[in-house]
């Protein structure tokens, strides 16, 4: 699955989609690559430049409103992210990211934005006050992964339709904001989250995971995750006994 | 500039009197400087009392992300030159801290007064400020401070049709867009090294370009300003193309961009920026800030950093390697409770330097620090941090809470 020799890992639309410390999940993917010794080309698209096709792992931020609308409507004229997909790339996102993979979300002018439809979700805008603060929940045990830390900062509302799984079920935070404990979404290849965190940097183990899919291998070699383990017992702890 | 002399109402010196009183008991009570819950009080009894302390002086206010503090101070003291001053020099920068600032200066010429960003536009409607100095404006405690380019919009607004003449910094596109509705605008070339919150043109959307420091979009055509102050190198540059040498206690570059500033705000009211400058030179330490204190017969330098662009420049003032360095950060109510900001920081800048960790989110930044592939120690206290910290004086770098508690203990 790898082209040549180098990992490449493009992270899109850093001028519009990394205003949350989103960036990190690049850093962190990137980082545990080279840990395991694999050579990584990091590609930083802005929105005034075509998506490459030929990424083995994307990256997708959170952003600020309008520049969602923005980037939704540059990807889909772009078209490079949806060619990625159906190329078997593998894509992860967060937030505004998540809602711009999905077929639609309500954009900045209180419209119904068409997103990329790579994922079979539907964004609406909540009511209320934002979901803003620590998560913690399951990640779907099909993925085989330790519980999910993370931090949330949206209004969106996503509904999952029939070919999207619920990425992990909360036991405390907000999530996909349905009420039904849902928290992000995935299929295959494409992942979406409104995990803040950044998520990568709470659950090094979904970044690995994104790289065994990238990579089309069932294991890597381990890494020294003790400064991760440390933070996620915290944020576990913090999550889960409120002062 | 003519300054009003109608003398304050029954009801206003009542409610002047009424805050000094309230701020009396919050002292005593040691609940800090008692500057907020004055305030308060008298904005209770008086609800347009702002207005009316400020139409007895000259209202200068200053806003931005970063800085504002110690250019409030800069401005004040230049300022001095020419009148008394009255200023909220301890930060208290929304409504109610700085209803009872003004209350303290009945004689006073100038207010200079530092304002929230949230707060601008309606402290500019209460105030008829005659100048208005905006630094810059980048991503802030997103948890709930919305949007940056919402509170430019508030700005812009805000700033429609004022009468303040408006000195603003050329080279942030958020501050040039949310400045150029007001009628009159003395552009000044102050610099921005954080541009992440500038890439997206603030007017049309498009994709800023910035082959140099001449930004543009092409889109739309909205550029930057030619300013008419500039900052370069260690030099003031003034209108007439005179070039008046920094000379600052304050470090860094970022000081030198708010006393180029401060310059041309002087300069608005009538005092050369030789004066200005020479008198600047006297602000030491604002707040703690900037402040070299002795500890566990240690030097350590205290520094403030709030924000992924505060970080930036601070990165940029402190002494080269092997200075140890101490990163303190917590994510309380006053901080954002979020840390994800720390992955917007680019830590390599500390390459080479020992580095220790403290503050309630050490692990967040342990893991920031590990994945940009630097060698760290993590602490638990301040006085674990310098113990350790190998010999030179200490750069001790905190977010707001974290300075806080540093300031605290150093007994400073
Ligand atoms: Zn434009």
């Amino acid at each position: 699955m790898m082209s040549d020799n180098s990992l490449r890992l493009v992270w899109v639309y850093p001028d519009l989609l990394s205003t949350y410390g989103d960036q990190g999940n690049a850093l962190v993917v990137e980082r545990r690559a080279r840990q395991r010794g694999l050579d990584v080309t990091r590609i930083d698209v802005r929105s005034d430049q075509p998506v490459p096709t030929s990424g083995d792992i994307y990256l997708i931020g959170g952003g600020e409103d309008r520049p969602q609308r923005l980037a939704s409507e540059r990807l889909r004229r772009d078209g490079g992210l949806s060619r990625a997909a159906s190329n078997g790339a593998i894509i992860f996102s967060v937030c505004a990211g998540y809602q711009i993979l999905g077929h639609e979300f309500i954009n900045d002018l209180g419209e119904r934005e068409p997103g990329l439809g790579l994922l079979d979700v539907i964004s609406t805008r909540g009511e209320g006050d934002r979901c803003v603060g620590d998560v913690y929940g399951d990640i779907d045990q099909r993925l085989g992964l330790p519980p999910l830390t993370g931090f949330e900062n949206h209004q969106g509302i996503t509904h999952l339709g029939p070919t999207a799984r619920p990425f992990a079920r909360v036991q405390l935070g907000r999530g996909n904001g349905t009420g039904d404990g849902t928290e992000g979404a995935y299929n295959d290849t494409v992942f979406g989250t409104y995990m803040h965190g950044p998520v990568l940097a709470r659950n090094p183990q979904i970044a690995d995971l994104l790289l065994k899919l990238a990579l089309d291998v069932n294991a890597l070699p381990p890494t020294d995750d003790r400064w991760y383990e440390a933070l996620r017992t915290e944020r576990i702890a913090a999550a889960t006994q409120p002062a | 500039m003519d300054g009003n002399t109608e003398p304050l109402s029954p009801r206003a010196k009542l409610a002047v009197t009424a805050g000094k009183a309230a701020a009396a008991v919050s002292r005593a009570a040691g609940r800090g400087s008692g500057s907020v819950i004055g305030g308060k009080v008298a904005l209770r009894l008086d609800p347009d009392l702002l207005g009316r302390l400020a139409q007895h002086l000259d209202v200068i206010l200053v806003s931005a992300t970063n800085g504002k503090t110690t250019t409030t101070r800069l401005i004040a003291e230049a300022l001095r030159a020419a009148g008394p001053v009255v200023s909220n020099a301890l930060g208290a920068n929304m409504p109610a801290g700085i209803t009872s600032a003004l209350a303290g200066g009945s004689d006073a010429r100038f207010g200079v007064i530092e304002v929230d960003e949230k707060y601008l536009a309606g402290v500019a409607r209460d105030t008829t400020p005659k100048a208005i100095a905006l630094l810059n404006l980048s991503r802030d405690q997103l948890d709930r401070a919305g949007e940056t380019r919402m509170l430019a919009e508030r700005w812009r607004e805000g700033l429609a049709g004022s009468k303040a003449v408006v000195i603003a910094n050329a080279d942030d596109p958020l501050v040039v867009w949310a400045a150029s509705s007001s009628p009159t605008v003395v552009w000044v070339a102050a610099g921005q090294e954080w541009k992440d919150d500038a890439w997206s043109c603030p007017s049309c959307g498009g994709v800023l370009q910035w082959p140099n420091d001449e930004w543009f979009c092409a889109d739309c055509g909205f550029r930057r300003p030619a300013p008419s102050w500039a900052l370069s190198g260690d030099y003031v540059l003034d209108p007439h193309g005179s070039a008046w040498p920094i000379h600052l206690q304050l470090p860094g570059r970022a000081n030198k961009a708010n006393a180029t500033t401060s310059a041309a705000v002087a300069a608005t009211f009538g005092v050369p920026p030789q004066v200005a400058l020479e008198r600047m030179y006297g602000v030491q330490a604002v707040a703690g800030r900037y402040d070299v204190v002795s500890f566990l017969n240690r030097e350590v330098r205290l520094l403030l950093a709030k924000n992924p662009a505060g970080w930036l420049e601070t990165f940029s003032l402190i002494d080269p390697p092997p200075t140890p360095v101490i990163l303190a950060v917590n994510a309380r109510g006053a901080d954002g409770t979020d840390t994800s900001w720390l992955w917007d920081v680019d830590y390599t800048r500390l390459a080479g330097h020992p580095i220790f960790v403290i503050g309630d989110r050490k692990l967040d930044l342990a893991v920031r620090l590990e994945v940009a592939g630097l060698q760290f120690q993590v602490c638990e206290t301040v006085d674990e941090a310098v113990q350790y910290a190998p010999p030179g004086r200490i750069e001790l770098i905190a977010n707001y809470t974290a300075f806080q508690d540093v300031r605290r203990r150093v007994g400073n």
